[in-house]
C-alpha cells in the first residue's frame, strides 16, 4: 500500500497528492507516468508524474476530478493509502540542448510540464511557458514556473487572468513577433495539443506532445493505448508518452478517448459524478 | 481387470446454452466414483509413453494407480513431486498433444483422461486436506524471479523447496500472469489460481506486485542488490496486429486488452468493478488459438448474439486445444474458416463491418501447415461492431531494452541454452513465452523447472 503523505486542493476540480512510492521515486525522470488503483474493484488510471523527491521517496501527482475513478481517488485523505501505485512507466522526456524552448500547458497539463521545463532550465536552456485555463482558478502553478522561466504568459477563456483567449493566441503572437523558438512542448487536453500543432506546423517548429490515451496495464501488454504517429501504430505506454506532435494523428486519438464514454456516463449517473 | 471402455468417462458440465451466459466454470470435474472408473482404464503399461509426453515429467501411471485404489491424497503427493500447479494443468494443458497423445489406449478409442484425473486429484486435495506449510531449511541464497506467470511461479516454487530465498517481482497488481489476466474464469477459476499461488507462498516465496522490472528497477540493479541468480519469465505480452486498415477504430480490441478488462479487471461485473468493457451484437474474433477461443466465448457471455471466429486456415490447422474448440462450438460460436480479414470498415470512428476474402489451402509452408492462398473474387463483408484481434503476442521489450549483455532474437525472444535456460548474461536465466514466443502454460512451467535445476546446480557449487 502507498501512503498519501500530503494532499492539497488546487481548485474546485483539481487536487494534488504526494504519495510514498519508493520504487517509483528512486528511478523516475521527467515525462514518465504512474498507474494507480484505489480499492479491489478499482480501475487502473494513468497519471503523469508532476514531481518527485528521491530522499522522501515520494511522487507528486495532480489529477482533475472528471469521472468515477478520480472521484474515488479524491475521497482519500492525507494518511490514507492507495491500493496500487506502479511506475515509473513510459520513456523519460528527451531533453534537447536547445537555445530556447516554449512550454504550453492546458489545465492539469501544468503538472507534467513542470519537471520537464525545470530540467531544461537546469541544463541552461532558456524557457518560457504559456499556461491556459478556462478561468483564473484553473491556471495552475504560474508561481512555480516563475522560479525558472524567463516569461510566464497566461491565457484564460474569460480574461479573468492574463490575456483573454487561448494558449494558441499567445503562441501565435510570439511567433509573429519573430521570436526564435527551437522547440515547443505542449501538454494538455488533446484538442489543445492539436491546436498548438496547428500553429507550429506551418513554421515547422519542433513540437513535442505528451499523449494520454486510455490505458490498462501501462507496460505494453494490452495495446489499448495505441496511437498513430507518422502512419505507424505506437503504444503510448512504452513508446511514449512523448511524441513528435507534428506527425501525431490527433483526430484518431480524440475518437479513441470516447471508446467507453457511454459506460462511463452510466456509472456517473449511478454515482452522481458530473462529467 | 482394466476397464476396457473405448471412451473416457464423461465429465459433468454446464449445459451449453446455460453456461454461455455466465462466467462460472464450464466443467464440474469428476466425482470420486467417476475418477476411479476412469483411472481403471489405464493399462499401467510397461513403456509409460504418457510420461515422455509431459513437459514436467509427472509420474502419470503411478498417480493413476493410486486413484484406482481410492488413495487420492497419495496420488496428489506423487503429482506434486514434479508439478506444483496440478489444478491448473489439469484444466489448461493441451493433453491431446502431450501425455494423452501418447497413451496406448488412444490407438483404439480415447486415451485415458489424464488431465481430468489430474484435475480431480488436485481438487480433491484442495477440498479435503489441510495444507501444511512444509518445513524447509533456508540456505541463505537470494534468487529473483521476474514475472509471476506459470514459468515464474514454477521456478520460484522449485527453488524455494531447495531452500533459496526467492522474491518474485510482478508488474501488475495481482499475482498469476496470464493465469489471471488471460485465461477466463469459466475455464480457470481465479480463486483456484490464488490457492495454488498460496501453496507457493507457504514455501516461503515472497511476491512483490507493482514492480516493473526494466522500469522500476533493472536486472543489473537486482544483481547489485545481492540476488545471486535471476530468472526472467516475463511472458509474451506485446500484442500483434494484422496491419490492415481500420485497426485503430473504436470497437477493435487486442485480445489481451479485451481479456484483461474482463478477467483481471472484472469488467463483466461493471459497474460494481469500475473497468468498462463492451461488445456489440456481432463480434468477430481474428485467429483460432486458445486466446481466440477464450475471447470468443467471453464475448458470447457478455451478451453478443453472433460471435465469429475468423481464421485464414482450415479446421485441421486450428491451433487451440480440442476441448476449447468443442466447447466453443457447443456454445454457439460460429467458425468462419479459410477466411482472412482485409479491412475493418468504420462509421464515425466506430467499427461497422469487416471485409474478408475466402482462402484455399496450397502447399505446406515452413511451419508444415498448408499455406492459405486467396481465392479470386471472393471478397465479402461481415457486419460487426466489435473486432478482437487474436493473432499472437511478442515478448515485452522492457527488459531487453534495459539489460546490456542480454542476447535476443530479431523478433525479441531471449536467447537461452535449452539445457539450462541460461542466457548470454552471467547468473541470468529465462524461460516461458519470453523465450519461445506465445506457447502453453505447461511448456512455460517446464522451462521454469529446468532453470530452477540449473540455478541450483550453479549456486550450490559456490
Amino acid at each position: 500500500m502507498y501512503q498519501i503523505v500530503k494532499k492539497e486542493v488546487l481548485n474546485d476540480v483539481v487536487e494534488l497528492m504526494e504519495v510514498h512510492a519508493p520504487h517509483v521515486a528512486r528511478k523516475c525522470e521527467a515525462g514518465q507516468f504512474i498507474i494507480l488503483r484505489v480499492g479491489e474493484d478499482g480501475e487502473r488510471i494513468p497519471l503523469t508524474i508532476a514531481d518527485y523527491d528521491r530522499e522522501k521517496e515520494t511522487i507528486t501527482i495532480i489529477y482533475q476530478i472528471v469521472g468515477y475513478s478520480t472521484q474515488v481517488l479524491a475521497s482519500l485523505k492525507e494518511g490514507d493509502e492507495i491500493t496500487d501505485f506502479v511506475g515509473p512507466l513510459g520513456e523519460p522526456t528527451v531533453l534537447h540542448q536547445h537555445e530556447r524552448v516554449v512550454g504550453v500547458a492546458g489545465g492539469v497539463g501544468s503538472a507534467p510540464l513542470y519537471p520537464q521545463l525545470r530540467a531544461l532550465a537546469q541544463k541552461g536552456v532558456k524557457v518560457d511557458v504559456i499556461i491556459g485555463g478556462r478561468e483564473a482558478q484553473y491556471v495552475l502553478w504560474a508561481d512555480k514556473f516563475k522560479e525558472f522561466c524567463e516569461n510566464v504568459y497566461i491565457a484564460t477563456d474569460d480574461g479573468s487572468l492574463g490575456q483573454k483567449g487561448w494558449v494558441t493566441t499567445v503562441l501565435q503572437q510570439l511567433i509573429d513577433e519573430g521570436q526564435t523558438i527551437d522547440e515547443v512542448i505542449a501538454i494538455g487536453p488533446v484538442p489543445m495539443m492539436k491546436a498548438v500543432v496547428g500553429v507550429t506546423k506551418p513554421h515547422n517548429i519542433k513540437t513535442s506532445v505528451s499523449l494520454n490515451p486510455i490505458m490498462i496495464d501501462g507496460t505494453g501488454m494490452c495495446g489499448c493505448c495505441r496511437v498513430t504517429v507518422d502512419g505507424k501504430i505506437k503504444f503510448a505506454c512504452v513508446d511514449g508518452p512523448d511524441f513528435d506532435g507534428l506527425v501525431v494523428d490527433f483526430d484518431e486519438l480524440i475518437a479513441r478517448q470516447k471508446m467507453f464514454k457511454r459506460q462511463e456516463s452510466h456509472v456517473c449517473n449511478l454515482t452522481g459524478v458530473k462529467r | 481387470m482394466p476397464n476396457m471402455s473405448l471412451e473416457k468417462v464423461k465429465m459433468p458440465e454446464q449445459e451449453p446454452n446455460v453456461r454461455n451466459k455466465n462466467f462460472e466454470e464450464v466443467t464440474y470435474g469428476y466425482t470420486s466414483e467417476q475418477a476411479v472408473e476412469e483411472a481403471t482404464r489405464c493399462l499401467n503399461c510397461r513403456h509409460q509413453p504418457c510420461k515422455q509426453g509431459c513437459p514436467v515429467g509427472v509420474p502419470i501411471p503411478e498417480f493413476i494407480q493410486e486413484v484406482c485404489q481410492g488413495n487420492f491424497e497419495e496420488a496428489y503427493q506423487i503429482i506434486t513431486q514434479e508439478n506444483a500447479l496440478p489444478a491448473i494443468c489439469g484444466r489448461v494443458c493441451p493433453q491431446e498433444n502431450q501425455c494423452e497423445g501418447k497413451c496406448v489406449r488412444a490407438i483404439k478409442g480415447e486415451s485415458v483422461g489424464i488431465g481430468r484425473l489430474e484435475r480431480f486429484v488436485a481438487d480433491y486435495h484442495r477440498e479435503n486436506s489441510e495444507s501444511t506449510a512444509p518445513a524447509i531449511e533456508k540456505n541463505g541464497k537470494k534468487v529473483a524471479v521476474i514475472g509471476s506467470g506459470p514459468a515464474g511461479i514454477t521456478c520460484a516454487g522449485e527453488l524455494a523447496k531447495k531452500g533459496y530465498e526467492v522474491t518474485v517481482f510482478e508488474a501488475l497488481h495481482k499475482v498469476g500472469g496470464v493465469l489471471v489476466y488471460g485465461i477466463p474464469e469459466f475455464r480457470l477459476p481465479k480463486d483456484l489460481v490464488a490457492q495454488e499461488v498460496q501453496t507457493i507462498k507457504d514455501m516461503g516465496v515472497k511476491f512483490e506486485t507493482n514492480v516493473v522490472v526494466g522500469r522500476s528497477m533493472t536486472i543489473d540493479e537486482l544483481l547489485e542488490e545481492g540476488y545471486e541468480g535471476i530468472f526472467i519469465g516475463s511472458g509474451a505480452g506485446l500484442p500483434r496486429f494484422q496491419n490492415i486498415p481500420g485497426e485503430n477504430l473504436n470497437g477493435v480490441y487486442a485480445a489481451n486488452e479485451f481479456l484483461t478488462r474482463v478477467n483481471l479487471m472484472k469488467g463483466y461485473e461493471f459497474p460494481t468493478y469500475a473497468t468498462p468493457v463492451d461488445v456489440s451484437k456481432n463480434v468477430c474474433v481474428i485467429g483460432a488459438g486458445n486466446v481466440a477461443m477464450d475471447a470468443a466465448r467471453t464475448a458470447k457471455r457478455l451478451g453478443a448474439e453472433n460471435v465469429y471466429i475468423v481464421y485464414r486456415r482450415g479446421e485441421e490447422e486450428i491451433p487451440a486445444r480440442e476441448e476449447e474448440v468443442h466447447h466453443a462450438k457447443e456454445e454457439g460460436i460460429i467458425f468462419k474458416l479459410l477466411t482472412n480479414p482485409t479491412r475493418i470498415l468504420g462509421e464515425d470512428g466506430w467499427v461497422s463491418a469487416m471485409e474478408c476474402v475466402e482462402m484455399e489451402l496450397g502447399e505446406p509452408d515452413e511451419s508444415g501447415r498448408r499455406r492459405p492462398v486467396v481465392k479470386a473474387d471472393s471478397e465479402f463483408v461481415i457486419e460487426t461492431g466489435t473486432v478482437i484481434v487474436s493473432i499472437g503476442q511478442s515478448p515485452n521489450p522492457l527488459i531487453r531494452q534495459t539489460t546490456p549483455g542480454l542476447d535476443t532474437q530479431s523478433w525479441g525472444g531471449i536467447i537461452v541454452d535449452e539445457e539450462t535456460m541460461k542466457t548470454s548474461k552471467d547468473a541470468v536465466y529465462a524461460g516461458g513465452d519470453v523465450v519461445t514466443g506465445a506457447a502453453t502454460v505447461i511448456l512455460a512451467m517446464g522451462a521454469g523447472k529446468t532453470a530452477a535445476k540449473a540455478i541450483d546446480e550453479k549456486l550450490s557449487q559456490k
